[in-house]
């Protein structure tokens, strides 16, 4: 199998760079492998904006629990700096030949920080416990989309929690039963939902098992402190298999609400990390002032507007020459430059072109002069029999936030500009603007996206018509047949490339920029993973040099 | 005296009660919910989530069940968006930390509004009295969202003396900036209040007579004419001291404390039914309380009140 191939490979690498490795007991003035000079006190400060809903694996749901979720357990698989799955708990797999079923081994060294070791079991539980309808986990999806046999059903609450797919053969082997073949499973064990849990622990103490007092975990990294809107404190692991290889000993993560108020920490000294997303149009002077330290990657999210198709939308809606004619008239460079100047990329298609495995569609607005563009929108709107005499006035339903709003009225005036379309803006807190862009009481509404693993399909999907999130209320036959194709494929990507094609024409969504992730770091620190595209860190792969 | 306060607190239950009513009603009238998301839930997902929160039940039983688990268990149950903690939790973290930096606060504001009152009363129209109310109001119009910014820039990143935010436990350095950024608008009213109570106490008659009898200005003020010029102040100072130690949004979110002032909001946003109400039935309950104590209060300053 080529997957288990490549695995086997960064295993060798892993082992050879350990190999290499003269590391002392604790902490030697240098690097093993860089040869750097270490800093004497090995502690990273961190902040992230809001408090975390969860750092329990089965119930967690955002990117700042997740990294928490990544440090104090570890999964089968763990990411490489650029994101390749590489061996975790599990040493390796084997997969059957017709892609369904997975077959992790598990180390011997690997155990908890109480001392009882990791067992196929405990993964057992944990995937159980996070499709269980009782725990009610917010990401039971997620084992439904790793297309676990049963999982659906379970969830349901139809079959029990031990029809779902997932076998202990014993204590070191895990068998995984999956109902389609999914090319990047190996890629979706990485997330913190699929961690083991303790089940003697968890049934012991029921929620307070994941309060410092009662911690057990079996990552890099133990909680010793967790004070709510706060702080969060997490401190290296004696009983780590690999902890002869983690430098950074204490990790601290602030809550800091305010994101100019952490930017002052962080120029103060306080922080060596700032949240991702700086304050708006501070990038630029940034850059000038620390150009190593202020950071711009990109990053797997797309910001785009929803054209409503649905039967109750507008007439002028429902003609693809419109929906065509208001995209093309955005400027997008005007956006990324002028407006955000946070190192944005323009976007032409929904799939951001850092995805794995996804080669942009040369989609014909992308080669185009703005000039050109709007010659041609202007042409569409005319055949499409709307212009000064028949003027087509809309709004943009977004939620309330500075950006937002700058972007609408960009937009709005390249419109009106260009088209001569009447645009109104209506603003609304999150929770309403949700509930009227689901309901689809809107004309053209604001959204983003941000990929769950790195691959096309977690834009692409969705496109499909019976997707919850299609908000447009898209409906197009071969976009389905096509994603549903896609599945089962070795290499989808020429089905990516050809819905993107389709989506550029009938325009259900309008895409206007990919993100990038904006934050401030810390010179001394060194390891980050920038070329991870998901930005899945690891504070075991950190450390600080000396000044 | 005892019966008074005996007849308090029988009215404070039912007004927590209607509390509780019209604040279910206003959570439930507000449009989406707590677990409406960017990515909405799958539907059976969602019903499972409404299911473990009772959600799923009926508006009159999930009242009822609520207001029995509070009155029966003292549970204000699960938070909807900390869903590994529950508002006892989040209570009992945050109230602390509000407490001490609210109590602070208001120590300050009491001592130094009320010093300046007095001063800008006694030296009337002169420039002691100028200053002290050019002082107070600079104060009241100075927003402590503005003020918290501007006190983290010179404190923290210019001189370095404090740490820009956090809370570490409650150490001293960490105390400062937010007892300052709290205590400035109430001291400010504290000030205007004292003032002008004062001023009307001094050119009351008992206070003539208190002079033609010879007694010092010392004795006059601190002796005769403060204890009913502190009245007005006193009703003021119950709910501000209420709000003190409920913790402000402003400084909760600027200097990360921890407290639960910022859950007061953010549970809105994110429609964290549970915590709303948590905190709503505290903050409820501390103004009744605090009014209480106030009235009683009254009546050990003003012989004339008597209950």
């Amino acid at each position: 199998m080529k997957l288990k191939n490549t695995l086997k490979a960064s295993t060798a690498a892993a082992l050879v760079l350990i190999g290499t490795a003269v590391y002392a007991e604790s902490h030697s003035a240098t690097h093993p492998v860089t040869g750097e000079a270490l800093a004497a006190e090995q502690m990273f400060t961190y902040s992230t904006i809001d408090e975390i809903p969860s750092i329990d694996p089965g119930l967690v749901e955002d990117v700042e629990g997740s990294a928490v979720v990544r440090d104090l357990f570890e999964g089968l698989l763990n990411q490489d700096s650029d994101g390749n799955p590489i061996p975790g708990v599990a040493t390796g797999y084997e997969v059957s030949d017709d892609m369904l079923t997975y077959t992790f081994t598990l180390r011997d060294n690997a155990v908890w920080s109480d001392g009882s070791p990791v067992t196929a079991g405990d993964f057992v539980y944990a995937w159980q416990r996070a499709a269980n309808p009782e725990t009610a986990s917010p990401y039971s999806w997620y084992i439904e989309l790793m297309s676990i046999e049963n999982a659906a059903a379970v969830i349901a609450g139809e079959k029990p929690i031990t029809d779902l797919g997932v076998t202990a053969i014993d204590d070191k082997t895990l068998e995984v039963r999956i109902t389609q073949p999914l090319p990047y499973f190996p890629q979706m064990v990485t997330h913190g939902t699929t961690f083991p849990v303790p089940q003697h622990v968890v049934e012991e103490f029921g929620n307070d098992w994941i309060t410092p007092e009662h911690f057990v975990g079996n990552g890099a990294y133990v909680l010793t402190e967790r004070v709510l809107q706060e702080r969060l404190v997490r401190e290296k692991s004696e009983t780590y298999w690999d902890k002869d290889n983690v430098i950074m000993d204490k990790v601290v993560m602030l809550v800091i609400n305010d994101s100019t108020q952490a930017l002052t920490r962080w120029q103060a000294g306080e922080i060596d990390k700032t949240a991702q997303g700086l304050p708006p149009g501070q990038y630029p002077s940034l850059v000038a002032e620390y150009p190593t330290e202020a950071i711009a990657v990109p990053s797997l999210c797309s910001y785009y507007y929803n054209m409503n198709m649905r039967d109750t939308a507008p007439e002028w809606a429902k003609d693809a020459r419109v929906r065509q004619a208001l995209s093309l008239a955005i400027d997008r460079d005007i956006i990324v430059e002028d407006v955000l100047s946070a190192g944005q990329f323009p976007a032409y298609t929904f799939t951001p072109g850092a995805t794995a495995g996804f080669e942009v569609p040369t989609v014909e607005a992308a080669g185009m002069t703005q000039a050109e563009r709007n010659e041609k929108a202007k042409a569409l709107l005319a055949e499409a029999g709307y212009g000064s005499d028949n003027p087509i006035s809309l709004e943009i339903l977004y939620n309330t936030s500075e950006s937002h709003k700058s972007i609408a009225i960009a937009v709005s005036q390249m419109w009106k500009q260009t088209l001569g379309v009447e645009t109104t803006l209506a603003n609304m807190e999150w929770q309403t603007f949700l509930e009227e862009r689901g309901n689809g009481n809107f004309d053209v509404s604001r959204a983003g996206w941000c990929g769950d693993y790195n691959e096309a399909s977690t834009f692409l999907d969705l496109m499909n018509s019976s997707s919850g999130y299609n908000d447009a209320g898209y409906n197009n036959a071969e976009v389905d047949a096509l994603l549903a194709e896609a599945k089962t494929l070795e290499d989808p990507s020429a089905n990516y490339t050809k819905i993107e094609e389709i989506i550029s024409v009938d325009v259900p969504i309008i895409p206007i920029y990919h993100y990038t992730e904006n934050f401030m770091l810390n010179d001394a620190v060194k390891g980050w993973p920038f070329d991870n595209v998901q930005q899945n860190w690891y504070s075991r792969e950190l450390y600080k040099v000396a000044e | 005296m005892l019966s008074f306060i005996a007849r308090r607190f029988a009215v404070a239950i039912p007004t927590i009660l209607v509390l509780i009513v019209i604040s279910f009603i206003l959570m439930f009238a507000a449009p989406g919910g707590p677990f409406n998301a960017e990515r909405p839930l799958p539907p059976q997902v969602l019903a499972n989530i409404e299911a473990k929160y009772g959600l799923d039940q009926p508006y009159w039983k999930q009242i009822v069940d609520y207001v029995w688990n509070v009155v029966a268990h003292f549970d204000f149950g699960p938070s909807f968006k900390y869903k590994d903690r529950s508002v006892n939790d989040i209570i009992a973290q945050g109230f602390p930390v509000t407490l001490t930096y609210g109590f602070w606060s208001f120590v300050v504001a009491v001592i130094v509004g009320v010093t300046l009152g007095v001063f800008a009363a006694i030296r009337h129209n002169t420039w002691i009295d100028y200053l002290a109310v050019g002082i107070s109001i600079g104060a009241q119009s100075l927003p402590n969202f503005v003020m918290a910014p501007m006190l983290v820039i010179v404190f923290t990143l210019w001189l370095g003396w404090l740490p820009g935010g956090g809370w570490n436990g409650g150490q001293v350095q960490y105390l400062v900036l937010p007892v300052i950024a709290l205590s400035t608008s109430y001291m400010a009213s504290i000030a205007r209040i004292t003032r002008s109570s004062m001023l009307e106490v001094l050119n009351s008659g008992f206070i003539r007579t208190a002079r033609a009898k010879g007694l010092s200005d010392t004795r006059i003020i601190l002796r005769h004419a403060l204890k009913p010029a502190m009245l007005p102040v006193l009703s003021y100072l119950g709910p501000a001291f209420v709000l003190m130690v409920t913790g402000s949004v402003i400084v909760d979110s600027y200097f990360s404390t921890g407290g639960i002032g910022v859950y007061f909001v953010n549970a809105a946003f994110n429609r964290d039914y549970s915590v709303m109400m948590g905190i709503t039935i505290l903050m409820g309950a501390l103004t009744i309380l605090f009014n209480l104590i106030v009235d009683l209060l009254y009546a050990w300053i003003d012989p004339k009140i008597r209950y």
